[in-house]
This record gives structure tokens, C-alpha cells and sequence, in this order.
């Protein structure tokens, strides 16, 4: 049962990690800038479930902290992003 | 020795099966960013990732932390909810921003249609909109 554990673990931390790879490809190619900030954004959320299954992996609750930062850092830069692709400065 | 061989089948089983279920919906999200034709079209994959997939992995970790230290461990609610909450503004944010710059641009509902090329038509008058004035001093 924990080989069960063990390959699922595996498996989801595979499948971050090719979403992230599919993540850059988008926004390399991507043809426009909002692909690109779309991209980017959905990058944040895989770094966040990529640090979320290696706290799964090594049973310590200390990615935690990890994982919520990158979510807020993440949504910051994205509102920021999306801002400064429509009015072309971030802070009026 | 990994922490996790001492949990038990009823914990382990169900949490293989949200980790599954989460690695597959993640990779299957991104693969519909990548491979979908529009942009309005790809903004719908990612919405599967943050919301379905982020969700059982977080349901997973609950589960995991929960049985791993005996106690309800409920952090993860906190990334769940912080998740939910902002994900639909970050679409809304960035659908805006594609569809203010697709207008501007000259791809607007006189074809009914947003392409991905982002040039300016040759006839397009001056904006008259300020911030377009301003986007186009920056350009």
C-alpha cells in the first residue's frame, strides 16, 4: 500500500512538472502578450503545486509556507501584469 | 524510510486517488493552454488547473498531513480559499486586458471575431481614447 503511496506521489510530482514544461513552451511561442502573462500565471500555480508535492514527499509541513507565498506573490504579479497590458503603466 | 510508510490503506488509498486525479487534470489543463487555437479559447485551460487540480492536490495534502500527525491539519484551506478566490480575478483581469487591446487594435464585433494578430488595421484613425494615446506613446 505505501508502493501505492509512493507511485501516486511520483506521478502527480511527473505531472507538475510536465505542466510546467508545457507552461514555458506557451509562454515562449506565445503569440500575443496576454498569452504570455497567462501563461506566466498558470506557471505560479504549478510552482505552488510543485512545492506542495514535495512537502507531500518528504511528510515536512514546512513547503506550506512556501506554497501560500507563491500563490500571493503570484497573484500580485499577475493583477500587475494584466494592468500594465491595459493602461500601459502598472501605478497611475 | 519515507514518513509515509506508516499510514495505513485507508489513508493511502484515497489520497493516490486525489493525487492521480490532480497530476492528470494539471497536465490536461496545461495541455489545453498549449494546444488550443485562440486565446479565447486557451483561457479555458488554466481555470481546470487552478480550480480541479489544485483542489485535489490540496484535498490530498489535507488528507496526508491529517493522518501523518494524528490531528486535523487544516492549512491547506487556506491556499484552497485564496485559490478560488483569486483565480477568477486574474481571468477577469486578463480577459480584459485581451479584449481592450483586440478592440483597440481593430479586431473588434465588426467581424465578430478576435484574431491573434495584434497589428493595427492600415485605415485605423488616431485613438482617441487617453490611455491609448498614452499606450501608444509607449509603444
Amino acid at each position: 500500500m505505501n508502493l501505492l503511496l509512493t507511485v501516486a506521489i511520483g506521478f502527480a510530482l511527473t505531472c507538475v512538472i510536465v505542466a510546467m514544461v508545457l507552461c514555458t513552451v506557451r509562454l515562449l511561442l506565445g503569440p500575443s502578450a496576454p498569452d504570455r502573462v497567462l501563461a506566466l500565471d498558470t506557471l505560479w500555480m504549478c510552482t505552488m503545486l510543485l512545492s506542495l508535492m514535495l512537502g507531500i514527499r518528504s511528510g515536512q509541513s514546512l513547503y506550506f509556507e512556501a506554497a501560500l507565498l507563491i500563490a500571493l506573490i503570484g497573484f500580485v504579479s499577475t493583477i500587475g501584469l494584466a494592468k500594465f497590458l491595459m493602461r500601459g503603466e502598472v501605478i497611475e | 524510510m519515507s514518513p509515509a510508510d506508516t499510514l495505513s490503506a485507508w489513508v493511502a488509498v484515497p489520497v493516490a486517488l486525489f493525487l492521480f486525479l490532480g497530476g492528470t487534470i494539471v497536465v490536461t489543463g496545461t495541455l489545453g493552454l498549449l494546444r488550443l487555437g485562440d486565446f479565447y479559447q486557451r483561457i479555458h485551460g488554466p481555470a481546470i488547473t487552478i480550480t480541479l487540480g489544485a483542489g485535489s492536490i490540496l484535498i490530498a495534502s489535507m488528507i496526508y498531513f491529517s493522518a501523518l500527525e494524528s490531528r486535523p491539519v487544516v492549512h491547506e484551506l487556506l491556499i484552497t480559499v485564496f485559490v478560488l478566490m483569486t483565480a477568477p480575478v486574474v481571468s477577469m483581469m486578463i480577459m480584459r486586458a485581451a479584449v481592450y487591446r483586440d478592440l483597440r487594435a481593430g479586431h473588434g464585433a465588426e467581424n465578430g471575431v478576435f484574431g491573434d494578430a495584434y497589428r493595427p488595421p492600415a485605415d485605423a484613425g488616431p485613438p482617441t481614447d487617453p490611455a491609448a494615446q498614452q499606450e501608444e506613446r509607449l509603444r
